[in-house]
């Protein structure tokens, strides 16, 4: 094609997205003048993963849009203006502000819209629906005026929108036309468990209400009268019904319609009018519309391949397995779930305990999977799903597949049946090729896996199955997955970690005696210091475990690059008397050292020799001051902002909060340093969000936030718990730093220990929230046992001669390192440089 | 023939640690290894990396058959009988004769 045709994009929701980016992939965007209308004012964010903004309330973090895409290349988008009308004839469209533009092709993706019912009272203040950013900034900002709110509609995201609800801080009601929630994806066993997980997250459930109007309240805003003549006060109302396409334009432009709405479309996404195609939730293909992006993917990829001739991918209806992501609540939904294909068995296992339903759908013969309903526990969602999408035959006794795993007895799929062509991420329309094929060019954990190829990143379902596929790999690749700890060691840092405790080994020397071999290294001594102090939190330099120390945990201070250390002494929370300063300033003055605010709110003071190290602690000690642990892999500060004592805006005393957690948790080792925050309120001035623990005040107690990461590779925190009293967050924080102590790799900060976890946040919520594991209660009396025999380092050190004798730097002199010099700049001492050494020299 | 200085007694010198010495102006650093054998070695105190004076304060271990002290700031890693650094061939440390007399360790003057 010589000439360049006009392409239009109408909407820039997901779908939309994904189309552009697989024109991208296609190699033909040239071909096209390619201009994108999209009525919301944000360039296009991932709608799926909409209630995490939440989360930050920053558009950015659900973003779908890498810098410089548009630009890059020579699309045109228009954000916050819709078009308002396509004229076949002329080959133009109209805008709402008023822009025209000719077109060759159109490209509709205007996706649906929330059915609101038409009941009397629905269009009252106060009433929302949840679709987009706006929606979730509207109802934030009612939420605070409020105390109830209320959802109309009991399906996938009607309880999603529940428990947003619920995190705001409301208290929360669901109310459900159909006799169960989920009705669409759930039998009647399943709905029953499902309601039950509801009600324990504090949300209450109502079901078989017919709403009839909505009215005002006596004290709350609205008042809705239910057809069997109940009524129930709320403060907020939002809209969950269903969804319908947006198919006005096509309407009104006489494109074939559905009956019940929907732009038909052919395999090639098509509409009645060949220039026009139609992808996502407005497209209606074999009379369905698919309310799930990945069949929107598909769409979008199908029409690309037809449009540029570049493949042969046609769209052929999609499968509507899905599952909810609501924190604590596993529910998934394969195929057939309610059983209704004609002569076919079903097999399921119930606990109530656990509060575990599971069924499993299969053909007469017993051979395949049919569909399946999983609640509270969805840990087989991936490989059941993928019996039933590639045909592949089950096993004998396919019950085997949902009940208890007993010990050393795998029911799972076998992921080397699988086919290369199996789907593993619908989301992101990621094939077990993908994967081998990463895994081949060098991708070795999951991490590695999310960054190349984007699995695992939508509903996050398929990180299991993910995980089994690429240790089955790497496993064929004779890359074995060697996590031994070193030469010395043939165990994992976890490994080590429930050996020294079980054996309550106290020793480098028993632990090696017992489970190792030769002397050690610099990579299993530090480590094992670390392990030994975080079990038994003895003092660090007492004989045995002198010699496993770095040199900064030695010394008790940070070594700079001329072997002169560093001295911190603990300021909590970053707040100091003008008494405390002015001992600091003295004492610097004396030793002549060099002072620096440091980014972490306490003072450093640079340039001390090792001998000096214990005199000049030995005042600090005796000032008042204690060890701030700058040198260990070890809790480090809790930075604080002002908080409400004197900022105009702070709702909780930030500053009393991060000086009780500093102290609390001060002298804590880990598997690599570990840093907290406080913020007064969400303006945030502590920079909470970028701390391993990050706690923001909110009017009712404290959102926690974790494994967030400043540094090298900075990572947002995660919303952990919200609206939490003091006393809650201690026990949370508490087993949070314990299970990660526990469990991650050698020098792995909580934000990468996060980023490899099977299972991710959610996973970590059922072990520290919900005690999935039944580990809470050790948890938190581990972290009691260290918090009570805490002791300052430097204390102990400067009251024990022998060990104040090891900090000379010779052993059989008074003398100093001659080789340390200072020189001044800007009125402070510094390392002497290389060439001013030379220098030197060559004067002296 | 050399003469042997007493330096210190072997326990001033933590097992699996070292300290450095000064003898003739020169900073030797003197490890004390005890895997059931006591040990003793001495190599120079300056590493070449970090041109600091601090190889006494570095870890003592082994990789493979060779006994090694890991320098603090940069961890490169020199072997003990030898001065060898095991991360470049075209470095080597100065390694100094030393000797346990009963549990007095002396260096050759
Ligand atoms: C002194 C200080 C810089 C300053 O003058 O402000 C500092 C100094 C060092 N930092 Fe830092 N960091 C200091 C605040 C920070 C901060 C800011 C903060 O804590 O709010 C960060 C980013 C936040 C974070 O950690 O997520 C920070 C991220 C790092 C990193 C990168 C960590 C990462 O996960 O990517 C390293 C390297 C490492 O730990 O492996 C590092 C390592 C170091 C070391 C230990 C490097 C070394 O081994 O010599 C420096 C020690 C010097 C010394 O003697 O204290 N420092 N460093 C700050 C001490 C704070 C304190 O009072 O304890
Ligand atoms: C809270 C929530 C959670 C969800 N969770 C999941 C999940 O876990 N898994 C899953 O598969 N799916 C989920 N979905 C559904 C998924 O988000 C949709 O399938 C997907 O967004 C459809 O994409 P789309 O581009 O077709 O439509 P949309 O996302 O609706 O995008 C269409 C865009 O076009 C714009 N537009 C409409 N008309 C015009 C016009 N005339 N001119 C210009 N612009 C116009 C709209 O403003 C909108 O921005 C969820 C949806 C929501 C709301
Ligand atoms: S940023 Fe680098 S140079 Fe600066 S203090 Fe931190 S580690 Fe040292
Ligand atoms: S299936 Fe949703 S993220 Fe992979």
């Amino acid at each position: 094609m010589s000439s360049v045709s006009n392409l239009l994009v109408i909407g820039n929701g997901p779908v939309g997205h994904k189309f552009l980016e697989a024109l991208v992939q296609s190699g033909k965007a040239d071909d096209y003048k390619v201009t994108i209308f999209g009525e919301e004012p944000h360039a296009a964010y991932d709608r799926v993963q909409l209630t995490a903004w939440f989360e930050t309330r920053d558009a950015k973090d659900i973003n779908m849009v890498p810098d410089g895409f548009y630009n890059d290349n020579g699309f045109t988008l228009y954000t916050n203006d819709k078009i308002t009308r396509i004229d076949r004839i002329r080959s133009v469209v109209t805008s709402e502000q008023g822009v025209e533009v000719y077109f060759d092709k159109i490209v509709l993706a205007t996706g649906s819209y929330p059915f609101v019912p038409p009941v009397l009272g629905h269009d009252r203040e106060n009433t929302f629906v949840y679709r987009t950013i706006e929606d979730l900034e509207a109802i934030t900002a009612a939420a605070q005026k409020g105390k109830v709110g209320a959802v109309i509609g009991g399906g996938l995201l009607g309880l999603e929108a529940a428990k947003a609800l619920k995190d705001l801080g409301l208290e929360t009601h669901v109310i459900e036309f159909a006799p169960r929630l989920m009705a669409v994806q759930v039998d009647d066993g399943g709905g029953a468990m499902l309601r039950k997980k509801i009600e324990d997250l504090g949300v209450s459930v109502h079901t078989q209400k017919n709403t009839q109007q909505i009215c005002d309240g006596e004290n709350t805003c609205h008042k809705m009268i239910f057809a069997d003549g109940q009524e129930l006060e709320t403060d907020l109302l939002v809209f969950s019904a269903g969804i319908r396409p947006r198919d006005e334009l096509a309407r009104n432009t006489g494109l074939g319609m559905g009956a019940r709405g929907g732009v038909v479309i052919n395999n090639n996404c098509q509409s009645s009018d060949p220039n026009i195609y139609a992808i996502g939730e407005v497209a209606l293909w074999d009379n369905r519309i698919y309310g799930l992006i990945a069949p929107g993917s598909a769409m979008a990829q199908a029409a690309v391949d037809h449009m540029t001739g570049t493949g042969d991918s046609e769209f052929a209806g999609a499968d509507m397995s899905t599952k909810l992501k609501l924190m604590g609540v596993d529910v998934a939904s394969i195929g057939d779930a309610h059983g209704n294909t004609p002569n076919c068995r079903a097999y399921t296992y119930v606990n109530d305990r656990e509060e575990i339903y599971k069924k499993i759908v299969v053909s007469e013969d017993d051979k395949h999977l049919l569909g399946a309903v999983l609640i509270g526990d969805a840990a087989e969602y991936g490989s059941l799903l993928q019996f039933m999408l590639n045909k592949m035959e089950l096993p004998p006794e396919p019950e085997g597949l949902i009940l208890p795993q007993v010990e050393g007895h795998s029911t799972g799929i076998g992921v080397d049946a699988l086919p290369d062509s199996a789907q593993l991420c619908s989301c992101m329309n990621v094939s077990k090729a993908d994967v081998v094929s990463v895994v081949e060019a060098g991708a070795a954990t999951i991490a590695d896996i999310k960054d190349s190829t984007n699995a695992a990143t939508g509903c996050g379902g398929c990180a299991a199955l993910i995980t089994q596929v690429l240790n089955a790999e790497l496993e064929k690749l004779g890359v074995e997955v060697n996590r031994d700890l070193c030469e010395h060691f043939a165990y994992t840092r976890q490994d080590l970690y429930n050996i020294i405790r079980v054996e309550k080994i106290k020793t480098f020397e028993e632990l090696l005696e017992k489970h190792g071999s030769g002397l050690g290294c610099d990579i299993c001594k530090p480590t094992i210091g670390s392990l030994l102090a975080s079990c038994w939190n003895e003092y660090i330099l007492e004989k045995p475990l002198q010699g496993l120390q770095d040199t900064n945990d030695y010394f008790l201070g940070n070594i700079q690059k001329d072997g002169t250390y560093s001295i911190v002494p603990r300021i909590a929370g970053g707040e100091i008397t003008a008494d405390k300063l002015i001992v600091l300033g003295e004492i610097a003055k004396k030793y002549n050292l060099y002072t620096k605010i440091t980014g972490g709110q306490r003072i450093d003071l640079f340039g001390a020799r090792s001998e000096q190290l214990p005199i000049i602690w030995k005042e600090l000690v005796s000032e008042g001051f204690e060890s701030g642990h700058a040198y260990g892999k070890s809790m480090r500060t809790c930075k604080s902002c002002v908080g409400s004592t004197w900022c105009r805006y702070g709702v909780q005393d930030s500053v009393a909060m991060a000086i009780m957690l500093e102290n609390r948790y001060k002298g804590l080792r880990a598997p690599h340093k570990l840093k907290m925050a406080v913020s007064g309120c969400t303006r945030e001035c502590a920079e909470a969000q970028s701390k391993d623990v990050g706690v923001i005040a909110t009017e009712k107690g404290w959102n926690l936030y974790v494994c967030g990461n400043g540094g090298m590779k900075p990572r947002h925190a995660d919303l952990f718990a919200s609206d939490i009293d003091d006393a809650t967050l201690i026990k949370t924080i508490d087993r949070f730093f314990m299970f990660y102590i526990r469990t991650a790799d050698r020098l792995q900060r909580t934000s990468v220990w996060m980023n490899n976890m099977e299972g991710g946040l959610e996973y970590l919520k059922s072990v520290i929230i919900d005690d999935k594991l039944g580990l809470c209660e050790e948890l938190e009396n581990d972290m009691s046992r260290i918090v009570g025999t805490y002791q300052c380092e430097w204390k102990t050190t400067t009251e024990d001669p022998k060990k104040v004798e090891c900090f000379n730097h010779f052993i059989n002199s008074d003398a100093s390192d001659d080789n340390v010099v200072f020189v001044k700049e800007r009125e402070q001492i510094r390392p002497i440089k290389k060439t001013e050494r030379e220098n030197l020299i060559a004067v002296g | 023939m050399s003469k042997w200085i007493n330096i210190c007694h072997l326990d001033d010198i933590p097992a699996n640690t070292g300290r450095c010495a000064l003898l003739n102006k020169e900073q030797i650093a003197i490890f004390h290894i005890n895997d059931g054998e006591k040990r003793i070695y001495a190599v120079s105190n300056y590493c070449p990396f970090s041109e600091a004076n601090i190889i006494s304060r570095g870890i003592v271990g082994n990789l493979g058959d060779k006994t090694v002290v890991a320098s603090p700031l940069y961890k490169q890693h020199f072997e003990l009988t030898t001065g060898e650094c095991l991360e470049d061939e075209n470095v080597t440390i100065k390694i100094y004769p030393v000797r346990l007399d009963g549990d007095t360790v002396q260096l050759a003057a």
